[in-house]
């Protein structure tokens, strides 16, 4: 029958037509599920139902024996009268506002340096390459990396620095000032991912507008603020808006270095909620505390399909910005 | 005009190196700090020895406590990074046919779904992903890190993969249909092949997530026999900060390797992929 139907098609009209009726024929749900199917589980369990547990762990009094205690907004309530919650809450603040600031301008200006006044490619691509290395590594030895920078004792290589330039004492840097510790390792790392994705914005300027710019006279001045920023409009509100979100739920780094110490300097609002967690084991405090993150979160990303629309974010997997 | 460009060329050179040399020395650093006894100016080596590294023949040892030895602990880093690969790659290349190919009801429910899900980092789910492996109990196990940290990167790694169907040429198909294919012979034996690059980006991909993973060992896993090189090393550091960074070095630095390998390997394509990653 099968055989027939391609055959009879084939006869009276052209291939695209017989795929064409095939394809109908064959795009059921069902004959999708052997291919979305893994998918789907996978995602689900780990996922989606996580998020929704999160929200309804919020509303209990869970703890370390896993059971269900509902207890309304109690969690909540409690919440809102933390002290601590409020101290952190301002160091997040903080702590994303200027690490996103070094994060998209440091990162702007690598790639403006590596991508376009260094012509040679090779040397753009070689400073590249440095920027790309703590990104590449394993966060337990970029914190290793830190630690040792920043060894209170003379073997650290920042006291031993500035001991040997100025002759000055060395000091504990983590303990004296640590959330510009943990901003400026996190904005490394950030700055490289800046780098990378306006650099390709970057190269993927017509070559012509250089050229016609500097025809007219142009400083270099001119080219970056008249031609390479309004063609970096749209990947410089992606990378300020995803890296927003990235950084407000992202917590790995701080874990690894300062542990949101000391006295809670430099802990914020996803640490807070892992340290209620797996530190003092109250699931549903730690739960409510992520829920602010998931409604941050949700709002992010329905922000991102508004100004970016729907069909630039499915492309995004080619990563042509 | 030309002198003055010279000079501004020699400025911008300054600023760079003066920029990115941290880094290098830093990383300058790892290296020789594992293979001396003592440093002058925090990274000039005078003594060379062998002994940082002797995590690999021997047990360390701290006091009466001693760890584990390195090698169980690398083999559990390999099954890890591995396994998660496998499945990455297989599980997004079956959605990302679907996805990309078949216009199935719910296709763009998935789609939607997946984009806000996306957005959402699961380390803000690790709470609820701790209670999720116990219901299925797959604490304390490197299976259960897997199954999380692949479900969690899927939807990236789809749309990558989407990405790279979306390329191939519908002609393809409307051939493969006419000779008689089925759906799944098609994807096999007429898909795949045209897919490499976009399988290899997949896998360099998840294999360095998997290989660097910390927060889902460190959580989920409470048993010294399944613990990973990151979780082992935050320990080591946990104990012999102070103490010896010799030995903290040579055993990053042996971490390090593999990543090294596949970055000098993968560079350019890495520099594309890594836009989608989660990294602040």
């Amino acid at each position: 029958m099968q055989y027939y139907m391609q055959e009879r098609s084939l006869a009276v009209s052209s291939a695209k037509e017989a795929a064409e009726i095939y394809t109908k024929k064959h795009n059921s749900f069902f004959a999708a599920l052997p291919f979305i199917g893994p998918f789907l589980i996978l995602v689900i369990l780990f996922y989606l139902i996580p998020v929704i547990l999160t929200i309804a762990m919020s509303f209990t009094g869970m703890d370390f024996t896993l059971e269900w205690k509902f207890k309304g907004l109690a969690n909540y309530l409690k919440l809102l009268g933390d002290k601590n919650a409020r101290l952190v809450a301002i160091n997040t603040i903080k702590y994303v506002v200027i690490t996103l600031i070094i994060n998209v301008g440091f990162g702007f200006v690598l790639a403006v340096t590596t991508a376009y006044f260094i012509k040679r490619e090779n040397m753009g691509l070689l400073f590249q390459t440095i920027w790309m290395l703590p990104r590449m590594t394993p966060a337990v030895i970029y914190a290793l990396l830190w630690l040792w920078f920043l060894d209170p004792t003379e073997y650290g290589m920042l006291n031993a620095l500035l001991g040997n330039l100025f002759g000055a004492p060395p000091r504990d840097w983590i303990l004296t000032s640590p959330m510009p510790v943990v901003i400026i390792a996190n904005g490394l790392i950030g700055a490289s991912l800046g780098m990378v994705v306006f650099s390709a914005a970057i190269k993927s300027i017509p070559e012509a507008y250089f050229h016609a710019a500097s025809v007219d006279g142009a400083t270099d001045w001119d080219i970056i603020r008249y031609v390479v920023i309004p063609f970096l409009r749209w990947p410089i509100m992606f990378m300020t808006i995803w890296q927003t979100l990235s950084l407000v739920t992202s917590y790995e780094y701080i874990l690894l270095i300062t542990d949101g110490g000391p006295l809670n300097k430099s802990e914020v609002w996803a640490l807070y909620s892992y340290h209620k967690a797996f530190g003092s084991y109250e699931f549903g405090y730690g739960a409510a505390i992520s829920v602010v993150l998931v409604a941050i979160a949700v709002i992010i990303a329905l922000i991102m399909l508004k100004v970016f629309g729907y069909d630039a974010l499915m492309n995004r997997g080619k990563t042509k910005v | 005009m030309r002198g003055n460009r010279k000079l501004s060329m020699a400025l911008l050179y300054t600023f760079l190196i003066l920029v990115s040399l941290p880094i290098v020395v830093a990383y300058l650093w790892l290296f020789a700090s594992s293979f001396s006894s003592k440093l002058i100016f925090g990274i000039v080596p005078r003594e060379l020895t062998l002994r940082n590294w002797r995590f690999l023949w021997s047990e360390v040892k701290l006091g009466l406590t001693a760890f584990e030895s390195i090698w169980p602990v690398t083999l559990n880093s390999i099954i890890l990074a591995g396994s998660i690969t496998i499945l990455e790659v297989v599980v997004s290349l079956l959605a990302g046919f679907a996805l990309s190919r078949m216009d199935f009801p719910g296709r763009n429910l998935i789609m939607k779904t997946t984009i806000i899900l996306h957005a959402f980092p699961g380390v803000a789910l690790l709470i609820a992903l701790f209670y999720v492996l116990n219901f299925f109990q797959l604490l304390d196990s490197i299976m259960g890190v897997v199954l999380v940290k692949v479900a969690l990167e899927l939807p990236m790694a789809t749309w990558m993969i989407k990405g790279f169907y979306d390329e191939i040429p519908w002609e393809l198909e409307w051939a493969a249909y006419i000779d008689g294919c089925s759906k799944f012979q098609l994807w096999y034996k007429i898909i795949l092949p045209q897919l490499k690059p976009g399988i290899s980006a997949v896998s360099i991909f998840a294999f360095l997530s998997g290989w660097s993973e910390f927060i889902y060992s460190y959580t989920f896993l409470f048993n010294s026999e399944h613990y990973t090189l990151a979780v082992f090393l935050k320990n080591l550091i946990g104990d012999f900060r102070f103490l010896d960074y010799g030995l903290l070095a040579a055993a990053g630095l042996f971490y390090l390797l593999p990543v090294i390998v596949f970055f000098l390997i993968s560079q350019k394509s890495l520099m594309r992929i890594n836009f989608g990653g989660i990294k602040g």
